[in-house]
Order: structure tokens, then sequence, then C-alpha cells
């Protein structure tokens, strides 16, 4: 199997930004998390590896270094729910209890229906509107307990 | 608290500020074309922000025109020579460069742009935390509208300066804001920090010259250049001049991101700008620049917010990112949350740091769950001066142990009370257990 051509013709003009084509494989690694399932498959880090001239191991030792890349499959929406120190004093702690109750996900966990994903992440920058979380890339922000269930409630 | 005139936030209350259209309309990129067609040298780009002080506002608050500076003469060292703008906001409460990335992007590009002619630099690579994708598509959207209307790429407004700018994301970790960590991930590796020397304009991206610089400290360029440097050393205090983004998070009635002059009190910021402590409760403690710097108690809140007065009352500036922490907060659970944290984020190169923040978490942990014991604290501190100062690599290990010296200095009886009563009064629904420590989903 391979990449999708749309994609390998994003990475060569990607790797054209760049003096070295290696420089290319985070972001690249981003655009296969996002257009590939949600997560990087073991068949995406070959693919990307081939693609990067790199050995596999090289590309999961990078992948595995950061926190937003998906070695595993995930549910269908991932909710990021942040607890830091300016989202624990206002109900950080509250609202990430509060999130895996109203989704039956588990931190760091997928619901038995597959419908969410649960993360507590650490600080995402949200810090004078906490709490927060990130449900599929948009912050939801200025949160609580009952804001947050209805966010997650109307997501389809 | 006195008025004062502001410029980094005054943009932004237009409809559609991140537009090419009404960035123009407010005067956006004439200091680009005042640089190229007087026409400036380089050198008197970096005499001017050398003049005026301004000092990095990503945390460190190291003189921007010295780093400038730094980079080889280029008569002498062709090599290709880079800027790297450093947003990846992550300090813990920082949230500042965020403002000016999603509603004044072409703030920042006219900024690298002037940034890059100073130092000769042949791309700007602006590498913004993989969680701001509203700050990555304006920045994205602002750079595109640029180079359609020659402003970015190949002789810049008709004249021989030829500049990219590229958007590069990160993924999610802390220690790619250390500035070779930055480097390291950039080039698509893990986000280990280098051993310095060599420093990044001796040897950087590529093995080339590079500068590295924070978001807001880019974004006031253009206003040194157009204003000078004796309009800038009006502001603020002699020593830290200008303005500074200041985020203030936590207790208080109206958190949020505000410009104020170097040399206003922590006590003016969270009664005049935040609305004071919220609930009608009392100040316990803040930390004054993020939770790498150390907590003050509420008898400092009268410290001036500049580099030196808060370094002398025994904490830093860091990135103004205040933290405030009412009379009914638990130190134990905060510091519990803090080192986590650092646990977390630490890359795992030196020892003391991979070992180090495990083992202050895991203490602090215990103590914030009950389970702590009266060594706990002379431990902590006898950890954390086997981390720092200045024992490893990048300050990772320096950003757990300062915070934690600085809780158990002002606040022991906290966790001595923790440890007798086997439990935490103020916190007692706490579950910050580190069996939760799932990262991936």
């Amino acid at each position: 199997m391979a990449l999708p051509q749309t994609l390998i013709d994003e990475f060569n003009t990607l790797v054209s930004h760049y003096p070295e084509r290696r420089a290319g494989l985070i972001p690249a690694l981003h655009r296969c998390q996002e257009e590939l399932g949600g997560w990087l498959s073991p068949q995406t880090i070959e693919d990307l590896a081939a693609f990067f001239g790199l050995e596999p191991v090289e590309v999961f030792g990078v992948a595995t270094f950061y926190p937003m890349f998906r070695l595993t499959p995930r549910g269908k929406h991932l909710v990021s729910v942040c607890h830091n120190i300016s989202c624990t004093l206002r109900g950080g702690e509250e609202l990430l209890t509060h999130v895996c109750k109203v989704t039956g996900a588990p931190v760091g966990g997928t619901s038995p229906d597959g419908k969410f994903s649960v993360v507590r992440v650490e600080c995402q920058g949200a810090c004078a509107n906490a709490p927060m979380f990130d449900l599929d890339g948009v912050y939801h922000e200025d949160l609580d307990p009952s804001k947050a269930e209805k966010i997650l409630r109307s997501a389809p | 608290m006195k008025d004062f005139p502001k410029y980094l936030l005054t943009r932004i209350g237009a409809a559609d500020s991140h537009t090419l259209r009404v960035y123009r309309s407010q005067g956006g990129y004439e200091t680009l074309e005042q640089v190229l067609k007087k026409p400036w040298t380089p050198e008197q780009v970096i005499g001017v922000m050398k003049d005026s002080g301004l000092r990095g506002r990503g945390g460190a608050g190291f003189p921007t025109g010295m780093k400038w500076s730094f980079m080889p003469d280029i008569t002498k060292d062709p090599r290709p020579r880079y800027l790297a703008v450093n947003a990846d906001e992550s300090e813990p409460g920082t949230c500042k460069d965020r403002v000016l990335m999603e509603r004044d992007p072409h703030g920042l590009v006219e900024g690298c742009l002037i940034a890059c002619y100073a130092m000769r630099a042949k791309a700007a690579y602006i590498y913004v935390r993989g969680e701001y994708r509203l700050s990555y598509n304006r920045l994205q959207a602002a750079i595109d509208e640029a180079r359609a209307a020659g402003l970015v790429g190949k002789n810049i407004l008709g004249s021989d300066f030829s500049c990219d700018i590229w958007m590069h994301k990160g993924a999610g970790a802390y220690i790619c804001g250390e500035e070779t960590g930055l480097m390291e991930s950039l080039e698509g590796k893990r986000g280990h920090p280098r051993p310095k020397p060599p420093f990044p304009a001796g040897s950087g991206l590529w093995k080339s010259p590079t500068t590295v610089n924070n978001v807001e400290t880019i974004f006031n360029a253009p206003f040194i250049v157009k204003n000078g440097a004796e309009w800038f050393k009006g502001l603020g205090v002699p020593k830290s001049t200008g303005n500074f983004l200041c985020g203030i998070s936590g207790h208080v009635n109206r958190p949020g991101v505000y410009e104020l002059p170097f040399g206003v009190t922590a006590r003016e910021i969270i009664e005049d700008c935040a609305g004071g402590v919220w609930k009608g409760r009392k100040l316990k403690a803040f930390f004054p620049g993020g939770s790498s710097t150390g907590l003050l108690p509420a008898s400092a809140v009268d410290v001036v917010m500049d580099h030196d007065s808060v370094k002398a009352a025994g904490s830093m500036f860091g990135t103004a990112a205040m933290i405030v922490l009412d009379e009914t907060a638990s130190i134990p659970q905060i510091m519990d949350v803090t080192l986590r944290f650092y646990d977390h984020e630490s890359c795992g190169q030196c020892s003391q740091c991979r070992e180090g923040t495990q083992w202050l978490h895991q203490i602090f942990h215990r103590i914030a769950v009950g389970r702590g014991q009266r060594e706990d604290l002379d431990l902590l501190v006898s950890l954390s001066n086997g981390m720092a100062p200045a024992k490893t690599i990048c300050a990772l290990a320096d950003a757990a142990a300062i915070p934690t010296l600085a809780a158990i200095k002002h606040f022991r009886a906290d966790f001595e009370e923790c440890v007798k009563l086997g439990r935490d009064p103020n916190a007692p629904s706490h579950q910050s257990a580190p069996e939760l420590h799932e990262a991936h989903a």
C-alpha cells in the first residue's frame, strides 16, 4: 500500500519549503493523521518512512515523542480536556469527570460505542478562558459541566 | 492605574483585523516599505533594536538587538541564515501570543520580514504549537495574502530583498519551546534540546546561523523601527522597556490578556485589570510569569512587574503569565499538577531531569492525596538541589526545581498540614492520579 497521491503531491510541495527533506516529517504526520482515520497505523508509518527515505523506526521514534500523534485507533470524536493549573483552579477536574460521565469514555480511552475518546492534556494555551476542552480541533472555552454536556450531546 | 500609551493590541478591535485589507488601512506594511525604500541598512535596523532595550518576551528576557547582532558577518560567512519564530506557546498560564496570531497575524508577518532583512535571513519559519489551529490558519492566510501582494517572496516591494515565510506545525511537546529543541523538531526529529555551545547564531537550523525569537518579541519590531528607540524607552522602566502582554488567569473576576507597561505592580494587574480576586475572597499566592516561575505569597503583591524587580522578589518575570490563587486554593494540589506537567514534558535526555521531575511529581502527589511523610519536604528540597541550577542540557529541570523550592519556602505549613491530617483539607476531591497519565487515546 502507499500514501494517496493527493498527499504525496502535497508533501512534495511541503518538502520544498526546507533545505532538507526530513523537515517535512512532523507536518506530514499531522496530515496523515487528519486524512487517514485519525491515527497513525503501522502502514502509514512505513509509507511515510519510504517517502522521506528513513527507516520506519525513525519515523516511529518521532511519532511517539509527540503527544498529539496517536498510534492506536480512536473514537469518532476526540475530546482533549485541559487539566493544567489555570483549568484546575477553575473546575478542570470536575469538567474532566463530567466529560467522562457524559461520553462513557475513561480518561485515555474510548467509549464502548466508539463515539468518543477522552484524553487529559497539559496546558492548551487557553488559560484566560479556563476550563476548556478541544473537540476535534475546535476550542470550547469558559466551560462548566452543563455547557460541556450540551456541546458533547450535539456532536453527531 | 495611571493611563499609558498602548500599541500592541490597538489594531485588534477592528472587524476582520486579521485581513490584509484591514491591516493596511491601519498603516500596515508602511514600516517595511520605509525600511526597504528609504533604504535602511540592516545594521541600522539592528542598531535601533539594540538602542530600544527590547528584551525577549518568551520568558528569558534576553536583549533582542544583541541577539540579532550575534549573527555572523555575511561577508565572511556566506551560509544561508534563518529566523525561527517561537510560537510554541506552552508554558502553563501563557496564552498571549495566541491573541496576536489570531487577531493580528499580519503584524507578525511584517515583524518577520523586518527581522529577516536586519539579519539577512533568507527565510523565516513560524513554529506554531499544533493545538493552535486557528493561529496556524490565520497566519497561513496572512502569508498567502502577503505573498500575493508582493510582500513575501522574491524582490519584495520591487527591492532586492527576497524572503520567504513558512508555517510549521508542532505536535504538543512543551520542550519544543526551548530554542534548540524547537530546531531539532523543525528538522523533523524528536525535540531533544542540543548542548550549547554551539549557539544558534553560529550553528542552528541545518547547521546554519539561526535566530530564535518569540512571537511578541518579533511583533514589537515594526513599532520600534517606526517610532524609534527613544519612544520605546519612554514606555516601561529603564531596564525593561516597552509594553508587554500579560495573560492573567486563575481565581480572578476578569481573566484575560492585557497590554501593560513594565513598572505596574502585580496588585494593579490583579485589581485594576482583572477585577480583583473572585468571589470576594482574599489572595493567597500567585505565579508572576508562568508555572516555572516561583510562587509568591500574597504579601508580595506590590512587587513591580519588570525583570529585575520580580527577580529581586525571589521569582521571575517569565512570560508575564500571572496565575492567581485565592485563599481557598490548595498549594499541594497545584504543585502536584505543576510537577505532573514537568514530569510529562521532560524529554528524557538528562537523568537529573528525567528521574527528578518524576520523583518530585510522585512526592507532591502523595502529599496532595494524604499519603505524605514528614521527611518528604526535605526530600523535595534535596532533589531540587540535585537538578538545578544549570545541571542539565536545557532549563526544564530548573523549571521544575524553581517552583518546587519556592512553594516549600513560602507554604511549608500547607504541606505539613496535609501530611499531619493525612488528607488535603482544601482539595478533598483532587483526583490527579499518576495512573491517569495516558497521553494517547
